[in-house]
């Protein structure tokens, strides 16, 4: 497994650079499935989260009217949005959806573009999110995309232009964790933009195996939001992101069946060989 | 009066009416709301010129929490 070649001073700041604006956390997460916005603030809080996920939806007329909103508890000046295409099936849709968002949030550029070919897996439709990366990247937004762990596929998404390639590990909300470590290595070494794990995620081991491969980051939602503690575990992916970073810019020790080299001294054993 | 299909709903409301009269009148005056006529986006800046018309399909969002 390769790393940087040069790493950030451990004092220094490890940036992490979306679209031409940094960041200091590389765990983005989502705001859907919360028991109220309370827990949504407080879970995202603990996560760290500079840029969060939020859906478009039509308004319930007669029902929404004059509730508080995401926007009250996470404000956009707080945060960097970063609205998705969550439940579009087709590249028509994801496209209108995320022109509303722009109208939405002002002139908003950045967002995750997911289309999805199934919906008992979720699995991306990657020809329907190329048609849509190539629209909405000549529209001028910086596009962050959720794909499959295909590197060709991945390939062609960074040439189009977007910003972010987002691989799943596994499906959506399935918490299988990262099934194909070896595709996302692949991906992560031809790709000159940044890559983020995506859906998968299950626990925070695989956040920080995700980070240890060499991902550029980790976007999830429900395995905070579906987690006993979503607090608890809020933090506990900020823990493991921040040590799979680590980890990764440190460079890992060979793997060696056995090497009969112990870490402890051989001279001055006090027993008798 | 003015028959028009928000978010897949039929409504009637009295006429002449403005997209910002429209979204006062729906409580969400002061929201952050984003919405589509007859499959175009109208920027905020123009909802108060834009009289709606008889016919028209709207969609109003917002954005709420997902991943």
């Amino acid at each position: 497994m390769t790393q940087n070649a040069q790493t950030p001073d451990l004092a220094g700041p490890d940036l992490f650079q979306i679209a031409g604006k940094n960041y200091n956390s590389r765990l983005l997460v989502g705001t859907g499935k919360y028991k109220d916005f309370t827990e949504t603030r407080a879970a995202i809080d603990a996560s760290g989260a500079e840029i969060i996920t939020v859906a478009i939806r039509r308004v319930n007329i007669g029902q929404t009217a004059g509730e508080p909103s995401l926007l009250d508890y996470l404000p956009p000046s707080e945060f960097t949005y970063l609205p998705n295409t969550a439940g579009c099936y087709s590249s028509e849709d994801a496209i209108r959806t995320l022109r509303l968002a722009r109208e939405l949030l002002d002139d908003h550029r950045l967002v995750k573009l997911e289309v999805l070919g199934d919906p008992n897996t979720l699995y991306p439709n990657v020809r329907e999110t190329l048609k849509a990366a190539e629209v909405l990247v000549k529209e001028g937004f910086d596009v962050m995309v959720y794909t499959s762990d295909d590197p060709i596929i991945a390939r062609e998404l960074e040439q189009i232009g977007c910003c972010a390639i987002m691989p799943l590990a596994s499906l959506i909300g399935s918490g299988m964790g990262i099934l194909n470590p070896w595709n996302l290595r692949l991906i992560i070494e031809q790709s000159s933009v940044p890559v983020l794990v995506d859906a998968g995620v299950g626990t925070a081991s695989d956040a920080a195996i995700g980070m240890e491969l060499g991902c550029d980051g980790v976007l999830m939602n429900t395995a905070i939001a579906g987690a006993r503690d979503p607090i608890r575990m809020a933090r506990a992916m900020k823990l493991a992101v921040e040590a799979g970073r680590d980890a990764y810019l440190a460079g890992r020790m060979p793997r060696k069946l056995y090497s009969g080299d112990p870490s402890s001294p051989l001279q001055g054993l006090i027993a008798t060989q | 009066m003015l028959q028009l299909s928000i978010n897949g709903e039929a409504k009637t409301f009295a006429g002449p009416l403005t997209v910002t009269t429209l979204i006062e009148q729906l409580g969400f005056a002061g929201k952050r709301v984003a919405l589509e006529r007859n499959g175009e986006i109208v920027p905020r800046s123009q909802h108060a010129a834009i009289e709606l018309a008889d016919g028209d399909v709207l969609e109003l969002v917002v954005a709420v929490g997902g991943g």
